[in-house]
């Protein structure tokens, strides 16, 4: 805002208005999606269901990547062979959320992490879940190891982890 | 190339929510920074808008839905998208515009309305996630923020005092921003001891969502002296984007903006932009980006903002004022219009027109920052006297 301006725009909406002016029409859209896993992912989810977590590794940079990719993003050509890396790994960061996905709150906070996977090249991690430790005993470098599904409830699916657990 | 000249900007009330509709918005910004320009729309050539995902407004194709008010009919007229860095992505965009001599004027506006989504705009965010391998496991935003906050204060040993003191900074000095929604005198203390929303990120470390919307008008050398014998020359721009696979980086540095930041300071002939530039309105939608960002703009060293900060360098009478205008933490985040808030800022400032807001020292450089997507893109402007 500059000097030479003495008026701005606008109107705030105070809460209490919302109902009777505000909104004009509350809608609510129910959208339906069947998305495609793609090469790569698909066998990276086959293998969760096998229990294993599978790299693909290029041979030109020797990065083993995790999520794996049909491509390597750096080199830009195709990588080369499937890798089974470990399930156990350390703790890169993370965070212990008190939100939910829609910015509700939780009572009992839930601890995420990106874990690096012990095989994987550096700095390559995924996106997980902690437990079976306190918020306050969390710590990066810590070693965690996935606690799977039992075999007959995996789907194919990220969640076949329930969660890493400290080892 | 041609130089291009900043001859105008304007914007709205940063609020929760707003009663005007995004179309009303971009035209109180627009029509603000023609005024402040001395020109009519009919002047205008080409028009950029910018404006972040549509599943805020529930509104396909929101570029054509916000054209009207954004003055771009019967023109050449482009949306651009690139997350919470198109505020300063839309700038970039116009320039070069009116640098590659298609143009001779292009007006630049960002508009932002996150009210609409229920039940919280933060939901939204949730669309923007890998539907197979991130979002069944509940992602939310704030997540990869505290993510990355907690990676950066692990490797150089920074404490959330001092990052907290980023927050208390701005939202002290939007206080003199007459649009801003969250300005605030608060202390270190109450930094500390607010809500906890996804550790190390508590409820003050963050920026509230926001409904708003900023516009600059650009116009070449000889088309700028017409209008005004104050132009503000953009003399760098830069962008850069890394994977989406934010995992698979180290999330303590930047590198993407170190880039970004290279490819404008090349262009503005800057080799040390501590030294070269003045100011900076750096992108803080939390309280470490701030600091996180001057390391990656090269303006601190790896690790050392928050000494900066704790040394009073970055305060409107430091020696290198930070966020002068409040920033998103005290103005307020309406994504895109954010980062154009910035662009303003810089303008304002360097006009000497910034008021209360006015930072000490004489000022002849600034630069404007924005970033955005999965912690993946930084965009840089600079601009000169």
């Amino acid at each position: 805002m500059s000097v030479r301006i003495k008026d701005y725009p606008g109107r705030e909406v105070a809460i209490e208005e919302l109902k009777e002016r505000y909104v004009a029409k509350e809608y609510k859209a129910v959208l339906r999606y069947a998305w495609s896993s793609g090469v790569a992912i698909g066998s990276f989810l086959d293998g969760l269901k096998r229990g294993i977590i599978l790299g693909r590794r290029c041979n030109k940079c020797r990065r083993i990547l995790v999520p794996p990719r049909m491509y390597c993003e750096q080199c830009f050509r195709k990588t080369d062979s499937w890798v089974r890396v470990k399930d156990t790994g350390e703790v890169k960061t993370f965070s212990i959320s008190y939100v939910n996905v829609d910015a509700s709150r939780r009572r009992e906070p839930i601890i995420v992490a990106v874990v690096e996977l012990d095989g994987a090249s550096k700095d390559v991690g995924i996106l997980h879940i902690l437990g079976e430790v306190k918020p306050e005993k969390v710590r990066i470098g810590m070693h965690v190891k996935a606690v799977w599904k039992k075999e007959e409830e995996r789907k194919g699916a990220i969640t076949d982890i329930l969660y890493f657990k400290p080892r | 190339m041609r130089k291009v000249a900043v001859i105008g900007a304007g914007m709205t009330l940063f609020r929760r929510r707003m009663m005007e509709t995004g179309r009303e918005l971009s035209f109180e910004a627009t029509r603000m920074a023609l005024d402040s320009a001395g020109m009519e729309m009919k002047e205008v050539e080409g028009v950029v808008m910018g404006s972040a995902p549509d599943a805020f407004d529930g509104v396909h194709m929101k570029g054509e839905y916000l054209l009207e008010g954004a003055g771009g009919i019967n023109r050449p007229y482009t949306r651009v998208f690139v997350g919470g860095a198109t505020g300063v992505f839309v700038p970039i965009s116009a320039w070069w515009h009116v640098a590659s001599g298609l143009f001779d004027t292009c007006l630049a506006v960002a508009e932002e309305k996150m009210s609409p989504f229920l039940p919280h705009p933060q939901y939204a965010f949730w669309t923007i996630f890998d539907h197979t391998l991130e979002r069944p496991l509940g992602v939310n935003l704030l997540w990869i923020f505290s993510l990355e906050m907690r990676r950066y204060m692990e490797v150089h040993g920074i404490r959330e005092e001092d990052i907290a003191l980023v927050s208390v900074k701005n939202k002290g000095n939007a206080l003199d921003h007459p649009c801003s929604q969250v300005a605030a005198r608060i202390t270190v203390d109450d930094v500390m001891k607010s809500e906890p929303i996804c550790l190390p990120v508590k409820r003050l470390d963050v920026s509230p969502t926001s409904d708003g919307a900023a516009a600059v008008i650009l116009a070449s050398e000889d088309v700028a002296k017409k209008y005004t014998d104050e132009p503000v020359w953009i003399d760098g721009v830069g962008w850069n984007v890394d994977t989406q696979y934010w995992t698979n980086r180290d999330l303590y540095y930047p590198e993407y903006l170190e880039k970004a930041a290279r490819m404008a300071y090349k262009m503005a002939r800057i080799e040390n932009p501590r030294k070269q530039l003045d100011f900076a309105e750096v992108y803080d939608p939390f309280d470490y980006k701030e600091l996180h960002h001057l390391e990656g703009l090269l303006l601190a060293e790896k690790g050392k903002a928050a000494e900066m900060t704790k040394e009073g360098i970055t305060q409107r009478d430091g020696d290198f004022p930070v966020n002068p205008s409040g920033g998103l933490l005290g103005v307020g985040n309406p994504i895109a219009a954010a980062g154009m808030m910035k662009v303003c800022e810089v303008f304002w400032q360097l006009r000497g027109e910034a008021g209360k807001r006015q930072v000490k020292k004489e000022v002849k450089r600034g630069l404007a920052q924005a970033w955005g997507d999965l912690l993946q893109i930084g965009t840089v402007i600079t601009m000169r006297r």
